[in-house]
């Protein structure tokens, strides 16, 4: 494995406003490589010098071994882009745009494939003003990948999206890694970072607060599951601190809301509510996210 | 190259399909001269130095399309790509941004040139208006004359914070420039007081150059025409190049 990205003591301010603050980090090939934080925390800035399109005010990027500014065009004939805002001319056709931009790039996708993969083949004589929100994204991460890029960045991927269409981008990145491509993305979805991610950054207010795997940070974070029920007519909870697994128990009216962990903890919960012969209702388990995670590291929620 | 290219036959493509380009581009010189040809007719008269009302609006109306291009159109165009954000996406593709301008300005001269065709067949089936002067000179001069209109046009998108600003700024110095300086109305036809604001207009230059070497005069008659557009062109060039932004 071998760096693809490597950024050192990033920093950028914009006057007074520091953006990004002394952030390092290497990005590997072939993984998913997410930026997480909330909006204004820093992620496009990042992205986008590392990307060459902004010149960071201190520190170095390093983007498939090449100063990504000093030698753009070598490294934009390697990469694939997905800005946060773009257009295109209002009426420049689906297929038009893939065979214009093809044409910038040494090495060339099979627009066809593409099209297809990206759902868009009833769209190709569409012209860009006539597509949905969503068609547009696609048609974008169809013109990122149209050079078969080694990194493709995406900002923001699925913002905007209804949640359907946000779970069948997830599958295509997956599988655009499948291909051998290593993709950085941005997203203020912690949900979206924990399903998707090898790896996740994250930032807020220009800093860099964590860097993990999503697993380890959530172990890491040593947060208690919650079981959660409800127990119709008033009924009194059973004593449930005996068991091991059990830290305590908090009852507001019906709800009850069990704190423990280990790996029985669920079961033996259940098991002794049975023996108890109480009648429960709506049982779910509550296991921490990465929403904790970023709760406990911040002290602040995340803002959508 | 074939980057070039597509963009060139893409920008082509764009204009035409643009309703309102396409109107006052294509569509409107020929509707001057059907509309005045039959205020004025084409009898040649001392006036126009015994050459007809039609005869001279030819290298006139030329001279608007110019400046409907320069002025209306390039700025328009560029600074809305540029709110829009289309400038930023092909900012990030290895593309040149020189071979973004040039191929806009390629596709510009070949829409004034297809413009300019129109408006002298419509002449020729109507009143068969004359032309005296020689065809790869005045095209040469079309060209030179349409490379400083659209100067000041990539100037104007340079400056203006946004689209709908672009498009006040070029319609301001436009219009008045439209009826000031001959290339609607000749100037024949003004007051003293018109004819001296005109000289401070470089469409009037435009329209001299161009007037002239339609009817036949050499290109050292014109040194002064020459000397003014080849000042607005090199240092509007330079201004727009100091202004211009991608985003």
């Amino acid at each position: 494995m071998s760096s693809v990205i490597e950024v050192r003591n990033l920093r950028k301010a914009y006057g007074t406003l520091i953006a990004v603050d002394d952030i390092s980090f290497d990005v590997e090939e072939g993984e998913i490589f997410g930026m997480v934080g909330p909006n204004g925390a820093g992620k496009t800035t990042t992205i986008e010098c590392i990307e060459g399109l902004r010149q960071q005010n201190g520190g170095s990027v390093k983007l498939l071994g090449m100063d990504p500014i000093e030698k753009r065009r070598t490294v934009a004939n390697h990469i694939g882009i997905q800005l946060q805002e773009s257009a295109l001319p209002q009426r420049l056709r689906v297929a038009e745009a893939l065979d214009l931009f093809a044409s910038f790039y040494e090495r060339r996708a099979d627009a066809e494939e593409l099209l297809s993969t990206l759902g868009l083949t009833e769209k190709r004589s569409s012209s860009f003003k006539k597509l949905s929100g969503g068609q547009k994204q696609r048609l974008f991460i169809a013109l990122a990948l149209i050079n078969r890029p080694r990194v493709v960045f995406f900002d923001e991927l699925t913002t905007g999206l209804d949640p359907q269409a946000r779970r069948s981008m997830w599958d295509l990145v997956r599988q655009i890694r499948e291909q051998g491509c290593t993709v950085f993305l941005t997203t203020h979805f912690m949900e979206e970072a924990e399903r998707l991610c090898d790896r996740v950054l994250i930032i807020d207010r220009g800093k860099l607060v964590s860097l993990d795997t999503p697993e380890a940070m959530i172990r890491s974070l040593g947060a208690e599951n919650r079981l959660v029920f409800t127990l119709p007519g008033n009924q009194a909870a059973p004593s449930l601190t005996d068991l091991p697994q059990v830290r305590r128990v908090e009852q507001f009216g019906e709800r009850v809301i069990v704190y423990g962990h280990g790996e029985r903890f669920a079961s033996s919960v259940v098991f002794a509510l049975e023996d108890a012969g109480v009648d429960f209702l709506d049982l779910r388990t509550e296991q921490p996210n990465l929403e904790d995670v970023f709760l406990s590291l911040t002290g602040q929620e995340m803002r959508e | 190259m074939k980057g070039f290219r597509k963009l060139t036959w893409m920008n082509i493509k764009l204009y035409l399909r643009e309703p309102v380009t396409t109107f006052f581009t294509l569509a409107f010189p020929p509707l001057l001269v059907v509309l005045f040809g039959a205020m004025y007719g084409n009898d040649p008269t001392p006036m126009f130095g015994g050459y007809g009302s039609m005869d001279v609006s030819m290298p006139g109306y030329t001279a608007m399309i110019l400046g409907t291009v320069g002025l209306m159109g390039v700025p328009i165009t560029i600074s809305g790509y540029r709110e829009s954000g289309v400038l930023r996406r092909f900012q990030t593709t290895p593309m040149r941004p020189v071979t973004y301008i040039v191929a806009d300005i390629v596709a510009n001269l070949v829409m004034t040139l297809l413009s300019m065709m129109g408006l002298v067949i419509v002449g020729w089936l109507l009143y068969r208006v004359r032309f005296e002067g020689q065809v790869i000179g005045v095209i040469l001069a079309v060209v030179f004359c349409g490379l400083a209109m659209f100067s000041i046009g990539y100037l104007i998108a340079g400056l203006a914070r946004g689209a709908r600003t672009a498009q006040v700024i070029g319609m301001v110095i436009f219009y008045p420039m439209m009826f000031l300086s001959g290339v609607a109305i000749p100037l024949e036809v003004m007051p003293e007081t018109i004819r001296r604001i005109s000289d401070f207009l470089p469409l009037t230059y435009v329209a001299r150059l161009l007037r002239g070497l339609w009817f036949g005069d050499a290109w050292g008659e014109h040194i002064l025409e020459i000397v003014i557009i080849g000042c607005v062109l090199v240092v509007c060039t330079a201004l727009a190049a100091r202004f211009f932004r991608w985003e």
